[in-house]
C-alpha cells in the first residue's frame, strides 16, 4: 500500500533546507497568517458596516469622529499602529494583573487588534463610497413607497451598496493578506516569520523567501478567483449581455 | 511639553531618510511605470507578456517578503558577481548592498508595477485626435511624446499617481525592518529603551500625516496645472 508519510519523508530526505522540520514551520506560519487575516477581516467587516452608515450621516457630530478615525488609520503605516498597540498594551492600568494578561502578553492579540482596526478603517470608507453612490431614483422610489429611513437602508441602500463595494473589498482582502507579513516583526511566527526563521537557521535567503512568496501568490490568486466568482454571481445584472 | 529624551535629532534624521527614500522610490517607480505601460501597449507579444508577468507577480507577493528577498539575496548575488570578477578577470571590487539601496530598489520595483497600470489607463484615455494633430504638425515620436502624449496623459494619471504615492509613503516604514534607520526604527528603538512608546510613536504617526497632507496639496496644484484648458472640475 502506498504510504503517504514514507513518501513525504523520502521526498525530503536528501534536502538540507526543505526538511520535515522546516515544513512544519511553514505550515504553522500558514495557519497563523490565515487565522490573523481571516479573523481581522471578519471583525473588521462587522465593525465597518455600522461605521459606514454612521459616516454617511448628515449630522456632523456623528460623521466627523468616524472620519477622524478612518483618516488616521488610513494615513499612517500599519507598522506604526502595530507598534503602538504592541508596546502600548502594558500601559492600560491593571492589565498585567487581570485575567486578560496571558492573552495580551502574546503578540497574536495585539497584532489582531491592529489589523482589525486598520481594515475596519479602509472598509468603512469603501462602504461609505458605495452607499454614497446609490442611485437617486432608488431612494426616491423607496420614499414613494413610504419606507422609513431604516427600512430603506435595510432593503434598498445596503444590499446594493454591498454589491457595488465588492470589487474594492476584494482588493482590501488581498491588501490585508500582504500587510499581515509585518506580524513577523513583533515575533509572530506567520508565513514571513517562518521564512525569516529558516533564513536565520541556514543563511540561504532564496529558498525560504521564494517559497513563501509562492504561497502568498497562490493565496492571492485564490482570493482573486473567489471574488471574481462572487462578482459574476452578484453583479450579473451589470455585465454586458452576451449575444 | 513633548520630551523626546534626547532622541529628537535622531528622529529628525530618520524623518529625512524616510522622505529621501520615498522620493527616490517614487522616481524609480515612475520610470519603471512608464516603461511597463509602454511595454503593455506595444505590438510585440513578448513585451506585453513580460510586462504582464511583472505586474502580476509583484502584486501577488507582500512587499516585505520581496524586500527581504532582495536585501538578503541581493548581497549574495552581488558577492557572486564580485567573486567572478576577482577570479576570472582579476578585478578586486567590493560592492556593499546596503539597506537604503535595497529599500529604494524594492519599493521602486513594486510601485513600478502599480504605476504601469495607472499610466496604461491614462495613455489610453488620451484623445486620438490630439495625437493625430501632433503628427499632422510633423512631430517625431519623441517630440510627440514630450509635448502631447505625456502632458495629456498626466492629466488622467495624476489621481492614480497620487493614490499610489500615499501607499508608497506608508510602505517606506517597512525598511525599518531590514535595518534602515528611518523614523519608524528610531521611534521603535526609543520606545523599547525608555518604555514610553506613545511619546515616540505618536509624533512619527503625525509626521506621516503631515507629509501626506503637504504632498496632497502639491498634487492638487499639479492637477490644476495639467487641467489647464479643460475647464473646471
Amino acid at each position: 500500500m502506498f504510504d503517504l508519510s514514507t513518501w513525504y519523508h523520502e521526498l525530503l530526505d536528501d534536502n538540507a533546507i526543505f526538511t520535515p522540520a522546516t515544513m512544519a514551520h511553514y505550515w504553522e506560519g500558514l495557519v497563523t497568517t490565515t487565522q490573523l487575516v481571516f479573523l481581522s477581516l471578519v471583525v473588521g467587516l462587522v465593525l465597518a458596516v455600522p461605521l459606514a452608515i454612521l459616516r454617511s450621516s448628515k449630522r456632523k457630530w456623528i460623521s466627523l469622529p468616524i472620519y477622524a478615525y478612518t483618516y488616521v488609520f488610513r494615513g499612517t503605516p500599519l507598522l506604526i499602529q502595530l507598534y503602538i498597540i504592541y508596546y502600548g498594551v502594558v500601559f492600560f492600568d491593571g492589565i498585567q494583573e487581570s485575567f486578560l494578561w496571558p492573552v495580551f502578553r502574546d503578540a497574536f492579540y495585539p497584532a489582531l487588534i491592529a489589523f482589525t482596526l486598520n481594515t475596519a478603517a479602509y472598509t468603512t470608507e469603501i462602504f461609505r463610497g458605495a452607499i454614497k453612490a446609490t442611485a437617486k431614483g432608488e431612494i426616491e422610489a423607496a420614499r414613494a413607497y413610504g419606507m422609513s429611513e431604516s427600512l430603506m437602508m435595510r432593503r434598498i441602500v445596503i444590499p446594493s451598496a454591498f454589491r457595488r463595494a465588492l470589487p474594492a473589498y476584494g482588493n482590501e482582502v488581498i491588501f490585508m493578506l500582504h500587510a499581515s507579513a509585518i506580524a513577523s516583526v513583533v515575533t509572530l511566527m506567520d508565513l514571513t516569520g517562518a521564512a525569516r526563521y529558516v533564513y536565520s537557521r541556514f543563511y540561504t535567503p532564496f529558498e525560504p523567501f521564494l517559497f513563501v512568496a509562492l504561497i502568498y501568490l497562490c493565496l492571492t490568486f485564490a482570493i482573486l478567483f473567489f471574488f471574481r466568482f462572487l462578482e459574476k454571481r452578484l453583479l450579473a445584472h451589470l455585465s454586458s449581455p452576451s449575444l | 511639553m513633548l520630551d523626546l529624551q534626547g532622541y529628537g535629532p535622531r528622529l529628525f534624521e530618520g524623518a529625512l531618510v524616510t522622505v529621501e527614500l520615498a522620493a527616490l522610490s517614487l522616481g524609480l517607480a515612475i520610470i519603471l511605470g512608464l516603461i511597463t505601460a509602454t511595454a503593455k501597449m506595444s505590438r510585440s507579444w513578448l513585451l506585453r507578456r513580460v510586462a504582464g508577468v511583472y505586474t502580476t507577480l509583484i502584486r501577488g507577493v507582500p512587499d516585505l517578503v520581496l524586500m527581504m528577498l532582495l536585501f538578503y539575496g541581493g548581497q549574495i548575488g552581488v558577492n557572486a558577481i564580485s567573486d567572478v570578477l576577482l577570479y576570472d578577470y582579476d578585478i578586486d571590487i567590493y560592492i556593499s548592498f546596503n539597506a537604503f539601496a535595497a529599500g529604494v530598489l524594492t519599493i521602486g520595483f513594486i510601485f513600478g508595477a502599480y504605476m504601469g497600470e495607472t499610466f496604461r489607463g491614462a495613455f489610453m484615455a488620451v484623445d486620438a485626435g490630439q495625437i493625430e494633430a501632433g503628427k499632422a504638425y510633423g512631430m517625431g515620436s519623441a517630440l510627440l511624446f514630450r509635448r502631447v502624449r505625456f502632458p495629456q496623459m498626466m492629466r488622467h494619471a495624476l489621481p492614480g499617481l497620487s493614490n499610489n504615492w500615499m501607499v508608497l509613503l506608508k510602505t517606506t516604514a517597512l525598511v525599518s525592518v531590514i535595518g534602515l534607520t528611518d523614523m519608524v526604527r528610531v521611534a521603535a528603538e526609543a520606545s523599547r529603551a525608555t518604555h514610553e512608546p506613545f511619546v515616540f510613536l505618536i509624533p512619527v504617526a503625525v509626521a506621516y500625516l503631515l507629509i501626506a497632507s503637504v504632498t496632497e496639496w502639491i498634487f492638487a496644484r499639479l492637477q490644476k496645472r495639467y487641467d489647464i484648458g479643460f475647464g473646471e472640475h
